[in-house]
């Protein structure tokens, strides 16, 4: 019979899995929002408008509309993978956030019990992430190849040999990371960047800011956001790998790619940005997950600014980046780094 | 050790759960009026012509996914090293194994490049 705090903990690993979980959920309604009114201010248009004040029902009516929309099985299709492949590219954009600490702990008042911010602080924490991120690799090709139709398999191909390719990229980053922290556990690596800004990773100089380079181009090649959404370009291969779907599981897809555009957010604030550390110490008791969402939000905003600015690349030029210019110069940053941390 | 690692299950079930859920409410809720042409894959309206999922691709992608297999395996391998890096009594030592490893690595990537394996046209 297990004592009583190891019930008491297991109840509050579960709540706060469904606290995130539902928050996840119904992130993506602001964040079209957002998404489409910056896209309309930057175009110098109204975006949204009509449905609620400044547009603001418009998620709701977008997501009724999914809900009622026909579910359409393609003929040709294979129908049990065509219906696991929009799970598969969700599922692990959840899981991915049993292993992000959004602060350290608060003392609830009244209560005095200590509450963590975080589901788990796992010992391979920011190898867990790159091993769930990667999964969803899987929902985008068996979705295309499911489909069989010639635009979904391109399009899955297409995704799959961009996101595997700069996947190595990315892990590159990470390690140059961990190089800096000497540990793969979140917290530790937020911890070692307490202190002031000068203490970020992205201030190690010089070799941080060029890994943050090398991150943020991998996972926005990773997220398939502009300038590298290739996947989904319209022109050559109507909407890539989810050509036929449509519905809920259409809305599975987007909801993957939102989770995954605020999991790179994350991911680049706590690796690179200081996590809920205050750049410089303010004498007003401002919270340390205050700071945690500003910088998230500024990602956020980053990721959107970038996808109406910049136009997309050609398919040979995002293999040559990845393989040519981000993997030597990973491997060099490789060598520099432990050179730094060895001899300085 | 096992609150560190029950957290992902619990998530995977929520998430699953939430997800059939959503497709539940979506079944009972949206028509369901299929046909031949509607269900048939689109091809810029024209009759669709034969299987897309025979394996007919570009060997291309098979070779940047062994290249991936490749340097990924790499990557594996510089994680427990990129932690130990700075115990001080080994740390030259493996410093400089790891420089050996990612040379060989580093030709292999200029054999590939050389050969025309990162090339699209």
């Amino acid at each position: 019979m297990p004592d009583t705090s190891t019930i008491l903990e297991f109840i509050l690993i579960i709540v706060k899995a469904w606290v995130i979980a539902m928050v996840l959920f119904g992130l993506p309604l602001p964040l079209t929002w957002l998404e489409r009114k910056i896209a309309g201010h930057i175009q110098v248009r109204l975006g949204p408008w009509r449905v609620g004040p400044h547009g603001l029902l418009q998620p709701f009516a977008d997501m009724i509309k999914l809900l009622m929309k026909e579910d359409i099985v393609p003929y040709k299709a294979d129908k049990l993978l065509f219906v696991i492949a929009p799970l598969l590219a969700m599922v692990p954009a959840f899981a991915v956030f049993a292993a992000i600490p959004f602060g350290e702990k608060v003392l609830i008042p009244g209560l005095d019990y200590e509450l963590t911010l975080y589901l788990s602080d796992m010992n391979v924490g920011i190898l867990y992430i790159l091993a769930m991120s990667g999964l969803g690799i899987y929902g985008v090709i068996l979705g295309g190849w499911a489909s069989n139709s010639k635009y979904s398999l391109l399009g899955g191909l297409r995704s799959s040999a961009q996101m595997i390719s700069y996947e190595i990229a990315v892990s590159f980053a990470v390690i140059g990371v961990v190089m800096l922290a000497n540990s793969l556990s979140l917290v530790d690596i937020v911890r070692a960047q307490g202190g002031n800004i000068l203490h970020w990773n992205i201030l190690y100089l010089p070799v941080g800011p060029v890994w943050f380079f090398i991150f943020m181009i991998g996972s926005t090649a990773e997220i398939n956001r502009v300038p590298f959404d290739l996947p989904e370009d319209e022109g050559t291969l109507a909407a890539g790998f989810h050509t036929e779907y449509s519905g809920m599981k259409f809305a599975f897809f987007m909801l993957a790619e939102y989770i995954a555009m605020v999991t790179v957010s994350v991911l680049a604030v706590i690796l690179f940005f200081g996590g809920w550390n205050a750049p410089f110490s303010i004498p007003l008791p401002i919270p340390p997950i205050f700071w945690f969402m500003a910088k998230v939000a500024f990602f956020i905003y980053l990721f959107m600014w970038i996808r109406f600015t910049l136009p997309r690349y050609r398919y040979d030029q995002l293999m040559n980046i990845g393989w040519k210019i981000l993997l030597p110069l990973s491997l060099v940053n490789v060598l520099a780094t432990g050179l730094m941390r060895l001899y300085l | 050790m096992l609150f560190s690692y029950l957290p992902i299950l619990v998530m995977i079930g929520i998430a699953t759960v939430m997800a059939i859920g959503a497709l539940f409410m979506s079944f009972v809720f949206r028509p369901s009026n299929p046909y031949r042409e509607k269900l048939s894959p689109w091809e810029c309206g024209m009759e669709p012509v034969g299987d897309a999922n025979t394996g007919h691709f570009r060997v291309h992608f098979f070779i940047i996914a062994i290249l991936f297999i490749v340097f990924d395996v790499e990557t594996l391998f510089l994680f427990p090293w990129a932690v130990i890096l700075s115990e001080k009594a080994l740390s030259a030592f493996i410093f400089v194994e790891m420089v050996v490893f990612i040379a060989i690595l580093a030709v292999g990537l200029i054999y590939a490049w050389v050969k025309g394996a990162l090339e699209w046209v």
